[in-house]
C-alpha cells in the first residue's frame, strides 16, 4: 500500500464523496416528508443510526478538507509548504469530527 | 465529448466546489448548533418555516449539489468502472436531475 | 540474499535466485550479476549506469526506481529483494518494458517546439530570473525515464490519460515564450485525457529521480486551459 500522505488524502476524499453521493437522496427525501418529520427524528434516535449520522457529517469534514486542498493545489501559484495541504485537510476533519461528537 | 466541454465540466465542478465550501461550512456549523441538547422537527422547522433566507440558502445549496455530484462521480465511472461512451453521461443527467428534484423538494418542504 | 526477478511476459512469474551481498551494492549491480552469472536468458535494460539516461528503470519492492542509483541496503527487506518491470506499460519480456505508447502520449500532448523564428532573425531574449523562465527551468530536466509513468494510479486506471511526464513536458513549452504553438497545446492538454484527470496523488513529484514535480506543472496547465475557456481561446 501506499505511504504517500497525499495519496490517502485523495482516496479519502473520493470514498466519502462516493458516501455522500448515495446519502444525499435519501436525506433530501426525509426533509421532503418534512410532515412526519417528528417520526423519522425519532427512528434516529437509535444509537447505530446515530453512529452513521456521525460518521456521515464526518464523511462530509472529509470531503471539505480534501477539497479546498485541491481548490488551493489548483488555483493558488505553486509553493512547497502546499505539500503539507494533506495533514490540513486531516486536521480540519478530525476537529469536525471532535465537535460533533461532543454536541450529539 | 471534445476537450473544450471536459474543461467546461471541471470549470463548473469547480465553481460548485467553490460556493460548496461556503455552504457546507454554514451547514456544519448549523448542524453541530442543532443537535446540542436533542434535535427535534419542530426546533427545525421553527427555523426554516416561511424563512425566505434559509429557502435561498438550502435552493442555492441543491444546485450547487446538483451540479457537483454527478461530475465527481463522472471521473470514478471512468477510472473505476470503466464506463466509457454516453451512457454513463446521460446516467450522471439522469443524476443530477434526481438531485436537483428531491433537494427542491426538500428546501420548500421545509419552507413550507 | 533472495532475489525474485519477474521472469515472463504479461503472463509469467518471479524466480527467486541467490546473489551474494557486497558493500556499496546497487539494484543494477544485482541484476547484472543475476544475468551474467546465474540465468544469461534474463533480459534487462541499462546504458549509462550512473542515474543520467534513466534506461535501468524498473520496479524494485513495489516501487519503480532507478536501478543504478538504488542501494541495496536502502531497499532490502529482511535479506530479500523484488525486481519487477516498470508498471502500466506492456512488458515485451521480463525486466524489459515497451516505451512506444509513453512516447506516443508525449506527442499527442504537443510535447515538441514550435518556434516562429528563422537563423535571419534577431535571438528573442529570455531573462532567466522572469517568472516564464524560473517556471520551466523547474521542470525541464526530464529525461523521459518513465518512473513518474509507471507510478501514477490515472495512468493505471485510465489508459487514454497522457500521464505526468508529457504533461509536464508540454508546461515547459506553453511557458516557453519563443513557443508559438500554445493555442493547439492546451487543446491537446486538456480534458479527460489532459491535465483534468490529475487527481494530486503526488506519486510523480515522490518519486522522480530528477526530484521534478509533474504534479505543479500539471497544476499549472490547469490554470491557463482555464484562462483560455474563459477569453473564448479554447
Amino acid at each position: 500500500m501506499k505511504d504517500e500522505a497525499s495519496y490517502w488524502v485523495f482516496m479519502v476524499h473520493r470514498l466519502s464523496g462516493i458516501a455522500l453521493a448515495a446519502f444525499l437522496p435519501l436525506h433530501f427525501w426525509a426533509l421532503g416528508d418534512a410532515l412526519q418529520l417528528e417520526g423519522f427524528l425519532a427512528w434516529t434516535e437509535q444509537p447505530l443510526v446515530k453512529l452513521g449520522e456521525w460518521a456521515i457529517v464526518l464523511a462530509l469534514a472529509a470531503h471539505l478538507g480534501g477539497g479546498l486542498r485541491v481548490l488551493a493545489l489548483e488555483f493558488l501559484p505553486w509553493r512547497d509548504w502546499q505539500k503539507g495541504l494533506a495533514a490540513a485537510a486531516a486536521a480540519l476533519t478530525v476537529a469536525v469530527g471532535l465537535a460533533l461528537a461532543l454536541a450529539l | 465529448m471534445t476537450s473544450r466541454t471536459q474543461t467546461l465540466l471541471w470549470v463548473a465542478q469547480r465553481t460548485s466546489a467553490a460556493v460548496l465550501a461556503i455552504c457546507v461550512t454554514l451547514h456544519l456549523a448549523t448542524i453541530i448548533y442543532a443537535v446540542q441538547g436533542g434535535l427535534t422537527a419542530a426546533e427545525i422547522l421553527a427555523r426554516t418555516r416561511g424563512n425566505a433566507t434559509w429557502l435561498a440558502f438550502y435552493v442555492l445549496f441543491v444546485l450547487a449539489v446538483a451540479v457537483h455530484a454527478p461530475i465527481g462521480l463522472r471521473a470514478i465511472a471512468i477510472e473505476w468502472l470503466g464506463w466509457r461512451g454516453r451512457s454513463r453521461d446521460v446516467a450522471l443527467a439522469l443524476f443530477a436531475a434526481v438531485l436537483a428534484w428531491t433537494g427542491m423538494r426538500a428546501a420548500i418542504g421545509v419552507f413550507a | 540474499m533472495r532475489v525474485s526477478v519477474w521472469k515472463g511476459v504479461a503472463e509469467g512469474s518471479f524466480r527467486e535466485f541467490d546473489v551474494p551481498r557486497q558493500a556499496s551494492q546497487t539494484v543494477l549491480d544485482v541484476v547484472t550479476y543475476i544475468q551474467r552469472s546465474l540465468d544469461p536468458t534474463l533480459a534487462y535494460r541499462y546504458a549509462c549506469r550512473v542515474g543520467m539516461c534513466g534506461s535501468c528503470a524498473m520496479t524494485v519492492n513495489g516501487v519503480p526506481r532507478w536501478t543504478c542509483r538504488t542501494h541495496v541496503d536502502k531497499v532490502v527487506r529482511n535479506d530479500a529483494l523484488q525486481v519487477g518491470p516498470l508498471k502500466n506499460l506492456p512488458v515485451i519480456r521480463d525486466l524489459v518494458t515497451d516505451m512506444r505508447e509513453f512516447f506516443d502520449k508525449w506527442a499527442r500532448a504537443k510535447g515538441q517546439f514550435k518556434g516562429a523564428r528563422t537563423k535571419h532573425d534577431d535571438f528573442q531574449p529570455v531573462k532567466p530570473s522572469s517568472l516564464e523562465r524560473v517556471q520551466v527551468d523547474a521542470a525541464i530536466e526530464c529525461i523521459g525515464c518513465g518512473v513518474c509513468y509507471a507510478a501514477c494510479d490515472v495512468v493505471a486506471w485510465n489508459p487514454d490519460y497522457l500521464g505526468p511526464a508529457a504533461l509536464n513536458r508540454a508546461w515547459t513549452l506553453v511557458k516557453d515564450v519563443r513557443d508559438e504553438d500554445k493555442g493547439e497545446r492546451l487543446r491537446a492538454v486538456a480534458g479527460d485525457a489532459g491535465c483534468h484527470s490529475c487527481h494530486t496523488h503526488m506519486s510523480c513529484t515522490e518519486r522522480c529521480p530528477k526530484h521534478l514535480s509533474p504534479t505543479a506543472g500539471i497544476a499549472g496547465l490547469k490554470r491557463e486551459v482555464f484562462k483560455a475557456v474563459v477569453k473564448g481561446e479554447l
